[in-house]
């Protein structure tokens, strides 16, 4: 195919139909990116338990709903099964001393059997949206960016009020200097399972609603769910500071890391659209995101370069 | 109010590494109290604090703070009684919180942590009267984060966070060594007053053997895990750099030859 026949076979109003497609997607993965905000930049913690417990809430909301149980019940208890799965993680790490990293790695490798057995020793479980009620689905795209919207707005304002509660400042102590927490009186291993709970619990709840608006769960929907998480936190920060600058409060932070996940899912529905080979989606993203998390050491670096060191010329004093 | 009895404390028993920190050390501090301690370097004065702050259980002897005995109850637990600045000010406060939500954090030493929001007006007006007294201009400076200040404003901060609450005993390891020299007698002469305004009872290690003399009522030499020296009152006050040095040649003997060197440095 020429370059010309290429081009001209993208057509604009196709990109245009999959936007809003990719928005709801966005949001429902945002709310992922919410969870691992919570790990990765206030517990400053990565967990890898994110894999799991995002199939574990589809998992458990498919399985109920398809059980007959209303979809807000369903998805409730989709997040307390991510809670309690981050509360395994919090003990193998805090009560076992099993190193944070290794922690999330059990718990997601376990959690494989047990998603598993949750979906009936099936890898896949179809949910139709005409024999049920769903809290939203991808056959109504306008309402379903909407529903997710609002779950994001509530939470991140949840979210924003609860670490500005005393606790939530004990739980932020503890990822910034638990050395000073401990010395304040903060219990920072409670601290830790508290926060990998909440985090836990939102990613499931990530996993409960986007099994809904694809119409089933499947054993492997969470696979990388970490890196996707991790891509829109990071996007979402490069974004937000550089349209806010050090405006960017907290309140703007957690914003920043759901939009982060629509910003991510708007560049899957363009890669989709050049029909550039989608396989190669998980290489491209894993590089975003090692070049983020690479910048500021890589600047530091510069600053400080043994290459470089007798060579700025005249004593500076 | 603090007492140590027969406090014993060996790091890596039974390895090559193995190290006696602390030897049978028995301390007793009455109400008040403003202890400065010297020694050199590895005497075990860190060691000495971090056991009364509970960083780690004794091997033996017994604690007891204000009567209780806190001997096996973990940090967390002590925190309630005790305030600690560090030698290192990035250790005594939190980077990435607000000044606010520092001296917040500090405000609720030992306490119950619930679901209330944290930083209250009354709580900010509180702040704001607190830091004004550092004279650091910080009171203006309550939403900046912490790590956005200079190490002297947060030695400064971590000394206002550690007495804020009038802890039963404060702790001060080396706090004015990474501070250039103005910076750590401002420092010194701010730990002087809220010691003495709070009538706090204090111990404060110092690498610097003239301010040993010159703050507090009683100053404690310690060496090779023991406390070697205990002076006070009008004896303390007559101190001078050189007499320190006879009676630390005295008593620990043959090691003086390494040891003058490291108790002179920074004095
Ligand atoms: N956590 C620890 N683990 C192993 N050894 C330690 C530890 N803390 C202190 N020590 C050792 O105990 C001795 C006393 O140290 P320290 O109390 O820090 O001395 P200083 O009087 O200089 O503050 C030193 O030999 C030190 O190496
Ligand atoms: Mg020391």
């Amino acid at each position: 195919m020429s370059a010309a026949s290429y081009f001209s076979s993208l057509s604009l109003l196709k990109l245009a139909k999959s936007v809003p497609g990719g928005v709801a997607q966005g949001l429902i993965w945002g709310l992922m990116a919410l969870g691992v905000y919570i790990t990765f930049r206030i517990l400053d913690a990565a967990d890898l338990t994110v894999d799991g417990s995002f199939t574990l809430g589809g998992a458990v909301a498919v399985m109920m709903i398809l059980g007959g149980c209303p979809a807000w019940l369903a998805v409730l208890c989709a997040v307390l099964a991510g809670m309690l799965a981050g509360f395994v993680t919090g003990v193998l790490h805090v009560k076992l001393g099993i190193p944070i990293i290794l922690a999330g790695i059990l718990t997601q490798f376990s959690l494989y059997s047990i998603n598993l057995r949750i979906m009936g020793m099936a890898a896949n479980k179809a949910l139709s949206v005409d024999k049920y009620e769903l809290l939203l689905s991808s056959r109504a795209i306008p309402s379903a960016i909407l529903t997710s919207f609002a779950i994001a707005f509530v939470l991140v304002s949840v979210f924003y009020w609860y670490f500005g509660t005393e606790r939530g400042c004990a739980i932020r102590c503890t990822g910034n200097n638990p050395a000073l927490a401990r010395a304040l009186g903060i219990n920072i291993g409670l601290m830790k399972i508290i926060a990998l709970s909440l985090s836990n619990g939102l990613v499931a709840l990530s996993g409960a609603l986007m099994s809904q608006f694809q119409g089933f769960a499947d054993i492997n929907m969470g696979r990388g769910a970490i890196v996707i998480g991790l891509a829109a936190v990071i996007i979402g920060e490069a974004v937000g500071r550089g349209l806010l600058g050090k405006r960017l409060n907290f309140y703007g932070r957690m914003s920043f890391a759901v939009l982060g996940g629509v910003m991510y899912y708007l560049v899957v529905v363009v890669v989709l659209w050049l029909r550039l080979n989608s396989n190669d989606l998980k290489l491209i993203t894993a590089i975003i995101v090692a070049l983020f998390l690479a910048a500021p050491y890589l600047r530091e670096k510069r600053k400080v370069s043994f290459r470089r060191g007798g060579k700025e010329g005249a004593a500076s004093c | 109010m603090l007492k140590l009895e027969h406090i014993s404390k060996t790091f890596n028993a039974g390895t090559v590494n193995e190290k006696r920190a602390l030897c049978d050390l028995s301390l007793h501090l009455r109400p008040g109290d403003y202890v400065t301690v010297i020694g050199s370097n590895g005497a075990g004065k860190s060691t000495m604090l971090n056991a009364v702050a509970g960083v780690w259980p004794v091997d033996a002897g017994r604690i007891l703070l204000d009567g209780e005995d806190v001997t096996g109850k973990s940090e967390h637990r002590r925190a309630g009684n005790i305030g600690r600045v560090f030698q290192d000010p990035m250790m005594g406060t939190a980077a990435d919180m607000w000044v606010e939500e520092n001296l917040d954090l500090a405000l609720l030493r030992g306490e119950k942590r619930g679901l209330r929001w944290a930083v209250t007006k009354s709580d900010r007006a509180f702040f704001r009267e607190q830091l004004a007294t550092l004279g650091l201009g910080l009171e203006d400076r309550m939403t900046t984060k912490v790590g956005m200040l200079s190490g002297g404003q947060r030695q400064a901060l971590t000394l206002l966070m550690a007495s804020m609450k009038k802890p039963k005993l404060l702790l001060l390891d080396e706090h004015t060594a990474a501070l250039d020299p103005a910076t750590a007698k401002k420092v010194l002469e701010i730990t002087d007053r809220i010691v003495e305004e709070n009538r706090l009872t204090t111990l404060m290690i110092t690498h610097n053997m003239k301010d040993a003399i010159r703050h507090g009522n009683r100053l404690i030499m310690m060496n090779q895990g023991k406390i070697i020296l205990d002076i006070e009152g009008e004896e303390k006050k007559n101190l001078t750099k050189q007499m320190l040095m006879e009676m630390f040649q005295k008593v620990a003997g043959s090691t003086i030859d390494t040891d003058e060197a490291l108790l002179t440095r920074n004095s």
